[in-house]
């Protein structure tokens, strides 16, 4: 339940630049760490993943590797807030997230499958209106110009290509600053081109100081980013059925991190 | 940021064209269907019309309910909506406001058209168009909780009319009620304080429940 005296301000038309948002809203240098602990997810009645450890610095990044079902989008989501987790911590600067989801909300771009374009509203309504949603009176320019579709400004969404839509969905993220980007397979119906402009927009992003988690198979360079495989943290159904406690879970992975 | 929401769906309803009005269409075309069906007979008509305009106006609101969330829901809106700084329960109350002012909000100035077609008295005239602009907030706000129910299924229509009617019912019963009292003269204010006391609940715990309901189904 986010706090109800945050949203006054918010309410009583107080927007644009001068409504802050509790917490940092850029990724400014020697901002926190993003830390999980041990996070586990289950979907239904099925346990995905478990002991997912990892923690980012300012400027880094960590790609999320994994056969399809092994639980990518759901720690996207996870980290998100959008989802629940079934154990595990998630910090920032030391803070656990629970205490604070509206401030955790405000410093991440989480660009999910769906490119939430609607057919009527121009890309630049559309990028604007996502600023709106984030406090802001407008996106910033140059957001369209990034992902090379600065002149499709003035189009409704309904005549964008699906890969036209893909490149408007992750202007967002420069539509407004915010430090950690949670990207799920960002670059789906992607050309090459705007392969190598995501990639180029990842990489700007970390070296201002700005994280990332990348769903990733492969197909984007991300470099120096940290590798987390999530088959290696899936729960084996038969060892679940067994009942066998040293087999239920993955060892934990002593790897980089 | 919340007036800018409700802007913004108000665009959208508007580039959205015939399809955001047809709940009004849907409420003019019913009701005009009644003297053709019943007959020209104007003591039975202004005695009908209370309640054949009230039960129209309750039909077109709920018609119109099952797109509320489900469109943001299908192309990933509603996460966005869930991720920016305005806390759930104002952006359903945005929206909720938004779908009364595309549909309530044309019933209630639709209606005295149509009730002077169905021979209703001036002083119903009146009343009628009050106990509607208090009831189709109602109507909305209820229906947005059914709606935010419903937002993941594929055909929520019909199971959102399930949820809802009963919610309805007493909205139906104290605005024909209102309108009633003023047609025989022996007030109307008890049916419409009930009405106002109604809004104001609703306006308190739909957005309340609807948000909650939405972050189950973002689960």
């Amino acid at each position: 339940m986010p706090p109800i005296g945050s949203a006054f301000p918010v309410l009583l038309g107080l927007t644009g630049e001068g409504c802050k948002i509790p917490g940092p809203d850029n990724g400014a240098p020697g901002a926190a760490r993003f830390e999980a602990q041990d996070v586990a997810c289950i979907r239904g009645e099925r346990p995905v993943f478990s002991g997912v450890s990892f923690s980012l610095e300012p400027g880094g990044a960590l790609a999320l590797v994994g056969a399809n079902g092994a639980g990518k989008s759901s720690l996207l989501r996870i980290l998100a807030g959008l989802l629940g987790r079934a154990g595990g911590t998630l910090r920032w600067d030391g803070a656990p997230l629970d205490d604070d989801w509206p401030a955790h909300r405000s410093r991440l771009h989480y660009v999910g499958h769906l490119d939430a374009v609607k057919p009527t509203l121009t890309a630049t309504e559309t990028l604007d209106g996502w600023a709106h949603l984030r406090g802001r009176a407008r996106a910033e320019a140059g957001a369209l110009a990034a992902l090379g579709i600065e002149d499709l400004a003035d189009v409704p969404g309904r005549y964008l290509s699906a890969g036209q839509r893909r490149r408007l969905a992750l202007a967002r993220l420069l539509a407004t600053p915010a430090p950690l980007w949670l990207l799920d397979e960002p670059t789906v119906t992607l050309d090459a081109e705007a392969t190598a402009r995501v990639a180029a927009m990842i990489a700007r992003h970390r070296s201002d100081g700005g994280m990332a988690v990348v769903a990733t198979h492969g197909e984007l360079a991300l470099e120096g980013a940290r590798r987390l495989d999530l088959d290696r943290h899936a729960i084996a159904a038969d060892a679940l059925l067994a009942g066998d406690e040293t087999g239920a879970g993955p060892e934990p992975e002593h790897e980089a991190w | 940021m919340f007036f800018r929401l409700v802007g913004r769906e108000l665009t959208l309803a508007v580039r959205g064209g015939i399809g955001s009005l047809m709940a009004v269409v849907f409420f003019v075309l019913a009701v005009t269907l009644f003297p053709l069906g019943v007959g020209p007979e104007l003591g039975l008509l202004s005695r009908i019309a209370p309640g054949v305009v009230w039960v129209a106006a309750l039909l077109a609101a709920l018609l119109s309910l099952d797109r509320l969330f489900v469109a943001d829901h299908e192309d990933g809106s509603l996460e966005l909506l869930m991720l920016g700084a305005l806390p759930l329960e104002f952006v359903v109350l945005a929206k909720t406001a938004a779908h009364w002012l595309t549909t309530g909000l044309p019933l209630a100035a639709a209606a005295p058209v149509l009730a002077i077609l169905l021979n209703m008295s001036v002083d119903g005239l009146v009343v009628l168009v009050v106990s509607l602009l208090l009831g189709t907030p109602l109507l909305s706000l209820i229906g947005a909780v059914g709606a935010a129910l419903t937002v993941s299924l594929r055909r929520g229509g019909a199971l959102i009319a399930l949820l809802v009617l009963p919610l309805y019912v007493p909205v139906l019963i104290f605005g024909v009620g209102a309108v009633e009292g003023a047609v025989l003269d022996v007030g109307v204010r008890a049916n419409l304080s009930i009405l106002a006391g109604g809004l104001v609940g609703a306006l308190v715990l739909g957005p309340l429940a609807a948000a909650a309901a939405l972050r189950m189904t973002a689960e």
